[in-house]
């Protein structure tokens, strides 16, 4: 290792010279890498990092989006600390495992708060969990960015520190995706959904807009989070049913479709899905030969498209997700590529928002808010390579294109895209009013 | 769906729930049976006969059919040393007294739930069905004379059925090793009364550890049987867990043909009660059938009352 210059923090504060010299050595990336830390984010006010607490469901429920989740957030995070961090100071990601409980996320929430000393946490997905530890994270003042997709944040039943910039949420996807059911698979829908928060999105959402493409819900079966065995569901679904729409999450979601094949045998009705149902499973799993021709919703295309951006390509690379949406490592652990470009996004929002705030320290963290709030059009780029969205600041909520994909030769092709404003809809809160 | 099929498929769905019940049913009962140690970590066993399967299969990397074959042997009896391993290091020492065991087991389904968790890790993983053949089933109707027709939906899978005959012929062996061999005289004789078997020349200790083993290995065997149609998950043992006491409760601790009756009741009961109602209205009433087998039979509906 070549020897670095010994500086102390002091010198390269307070004094220009140094400071000049340090810059010249950033332009080099390759020496700065040799610098010690403190040295490489020596231009900020402060050189002590910023700490963000990232909620994991490393265990229980949620584990292989946990997993997910925590290697976006870490190439993320290498990525802005590659380019100088946040606000010149180097940003360090704390961990905590909240084991798909929501009990548990409350008190991982707490932990980050005293404990941790975090600036702010992010990165909770199940809806459940957001909805227990939302409250928490409230009471103590601690800016919150959940990549839940929840319709929680938007339909005002959290408070002003919970926002969702990174992900849109449950109702604007199924709006956007109505009229494509409707227009194209068939007007008789029975919804098969997760039986809690996240689902009762899908519930609540879907049949209205349902009807306003002319067509009709004609049953709903609720699925308890836990279940295991699925095939009693499916005996409920209606004879006259033309399109299954779909949508479940936990450990059991290959054999939730492994069964549904089993089901129907070889007359199946037009089947929609949620990629829920099937995020980080292989789409070649032994038995899922029947999912050939039906469609699904995708946050984010899982297999690289033929016009894939660049921003695509780069942020594939840097999280390591090969073209068909599983780990350059190991082809068989597949990503949940559909959801996990929110914590990508939502940290580059954070340091968007930090940056614009000037942000210091915890008591900058209503000026955060204050700034997200202010956001608006994020236009696609290598920090939101998802594609454009638009954040609204009153409720507090992100919102964006869809996109639906057919299962063709084993793999999803990407055969329609929404625009932002198809899933739009009038808000329903405005936290800016609400008191800090 | 029709009513006829949804009868049958609801019953089809009972009957391989009831199978794989029943296996780790009298595992947990013939150890409570012959030892009187309440095992809490039987699900645990249970989860490590599916976790085990995977490793098997997924080791050997071979076909499916004879992969599978290897796990079916393999994870059952190393599960089973384990288990013997873990009588005479942990149960031995506390003399089997019942509510130290009871402790000790608690401790024993966080400790294989958590190693589990840290060599395995949280997610569910497969195993491929050794044969995947869909079978439709018919039914009659009665449409200007008697008419055959496939009802969409009513069918179960090759794999299914050889998982319920499966189970039927270890339990039909089980109950021929405890009738009619010298193990089982010996295993009889303990559960009867430890001490003068002790006193016959019977190696009480060795016929403890041999329970324990053929206990954790019955839900081992139940554990591997199912991942083909479940996947295999560190948490699955709780619900099996629960499952077990409840048939175990009701059929009465110890008595190998209650529990067997008593998985075919509850099994096929939440089978028809899920499919027709909900599956939550099937587990309140077997919870609700629990606490009043116990407050009205305590011994369950085929157990001895204690002497």
């Amino acid at each position: 290792m070549p020897k670095t210059p010994i500086l102390r923090p002091e010198d390269t504060i307070h004094s220009p010279s140094r400071r000049a010299a340090l810059r010249t050595l950033g332009a080099g990336g390759a020496a700065a890498a040799t610098l010690p830390l403190w040295a490489r984010y020596a231009g900020a006010q402060s050189a002590a990092p910023i700490r963000l607490g990232f909620e994991m469901h490393a265990t229980g429920i949620g584990a292989a989006y946990g997993r997910w989740y925590e290697r976006t957030s870490i190439a993320a995070v290498k990525a802005i600390n590659a380019a100088g961090g946040i606000n010149g100071r180097e940003v360090v990601m704390v961990t905590e495992d909240d084991g798909t409980d929501p009990k548990r996320a409350a008190e991982v929430v707490e932990k980050f708060a005293t404990q941790h000393k975090v600036d702010l946490a992010f990165g909770t997905l199940f809806s459940n969990v957001v909805m227990a530890a939302a409250p928490r994270a409230g009471e103590l003042k601690m800016p919150y960015f959940v990549v839940s997709e929840g319709h929680h944040v938007a339909s005002g039943k959290l408070n002003r520190w919970t926002v969702q910039p990174g992900i849109t949420d449950v109702k604007s996807q199924v709006l956007a995706m109505a009229p494509f059911v409707a227009g194209n698979l068939g007007k008789k829908v029975t919804m098969i959904y997760p039986d809690y928060a996240f689902g009762y999105d899908h519930r609540d959402n879907f049949p209205p807009a349902m009807k306003a493409h002319g067509g009709e819900v004609i049953a709903q079966i609720a699925i308890p989070p836990t279940e295991t065995s699925f095939t009693k569901y499916f005996a409920k679904i209606p004879r006259e049913t033309e399109v299954i729409y779909h949508v479940l999450v936990g450990p059991a979601v290959l054999t939730f479709v492994k069964e549904m094949g089993e089901f129907f045998g070889p007359s199946r009705p037009e089947i929609f899905g949620f990629i829920d149902s099937i995020e980080a499973v292989d789409l070649n799993s032994p038995g899922l030969e029947f999912l050939e021709g039906t469609y699904f919703w995708e946050g984010n295309p899982r297999y690289a498209q033929k016009d894939q951006t660049a921003f695509d390509k780069a942020y594939r690379k840097a999280v390591g997700v090969d073209d068909n949406g599983a780990s350059v490592a190991d082809p068989k652990d597949v990503s949940t590529y559909a959801h996990m470009f929110g914590c990508w996004e939502t940290l580059y929002i954070i340091k968007q928002g930090m940056e614009a705030a000037g942000y210091k320290d915890a008591g900058d963290r209503q000026k955060l808010i204050e700034a997200v709030e202010e956001i608006g059009k994020i236009p696609a780029s290598d920090q939101h390579p998802q594609g454009d969205k638009v954040f609204n600041g009153k409720t507090h909520q992100v919102f964006g294109h869809q996109y639906v994909s057919k299962v063709a030769k084993g793999r999803l092709d990407v055969v329609h895209t929404s625009t932002i404003e198809d899933g739009m809809y009038p808000d329903e809160v405005d936290y800016t009013t609400q008191s800090f | 769906m029709e009513f006829g099929p949804h009868l049958m498929l609801a019953v089809l769905e009972g009957a391989l729930q009831a199978a794989v019940l029943a296996l780790m049913a009298s595992g947990l009962s013939l150890v409570f049976g012959v030892m009187r140690v309440v095992n809490v970590a039987h699900g645990e066993f249970y989860m490590l006969g599916a976790v085990g399967a995977w490793g098997v299969t997924s080791f050997l990397g071979i076909s499916p059919i004879l992969g599978f074959a290897a796990a079916l042997v393999v994870a059952p009896v190393l599960v089973g040393l384990l288990a013997a391993a873990v009588d005479v290091t942990v149960l031995k020492r506390l003399s089997y007294d019942p509510e130290r065991t009871i402790v000790a087991t608690i401790g024993l389904l966080y400790v294989l739930q958590q190693a589990t968790l840290m060599t395995y890790g949280a997610d569910a993983r497969p195993v491929a069905e050794p044969f995947s053949a869909r079978i439709a089933l018919p039914w009659v109707e009665w449409k200007d004379g008697l008419q055959l027709f496939w009802p969409w939906g009513l069918y179960t899978t090759g794999y299914r059925l050889f998982v319920i005959a499966a189970a039927v012929a270890v339990l039909v062996g089980l109950g021929l090793v405890m009738k009619h061999t010298r193990l089982g005289l010996m295993m009889r004789a303990t559960q009867a009364d430890g001490e003068i078997a002790a006193a016959f020349g019977i190696p009480v200790e060795r016929v403890y550890a041999m329970v324990f083993g053929l206990g954790a290995g019955l839900a081992a065997l139940a554990g591997v049987l199912i991942v083909p149609i479940t996947q295999a998950h560190y948490l699955m043992g709780g619900d099996a867990l629960l499952m077990s006491f409840i048939v175990v409760i009701i059929g009465g601790l110890g008595s190998l043909g209650g529990t067997l009756v008593a998985a075919v009741l509850i099994g096929l009961s939440e089978g028809v009660i899920s499919v027709f109602f909900s599956p939550t209205l099937a587990k309140i009433l077997a919870t609700l059938l629990v606490a009043f087998v116990l407050i009205f039979r305590p011994q369950g509906l085929f157990g001895k009352a204690a002497r």
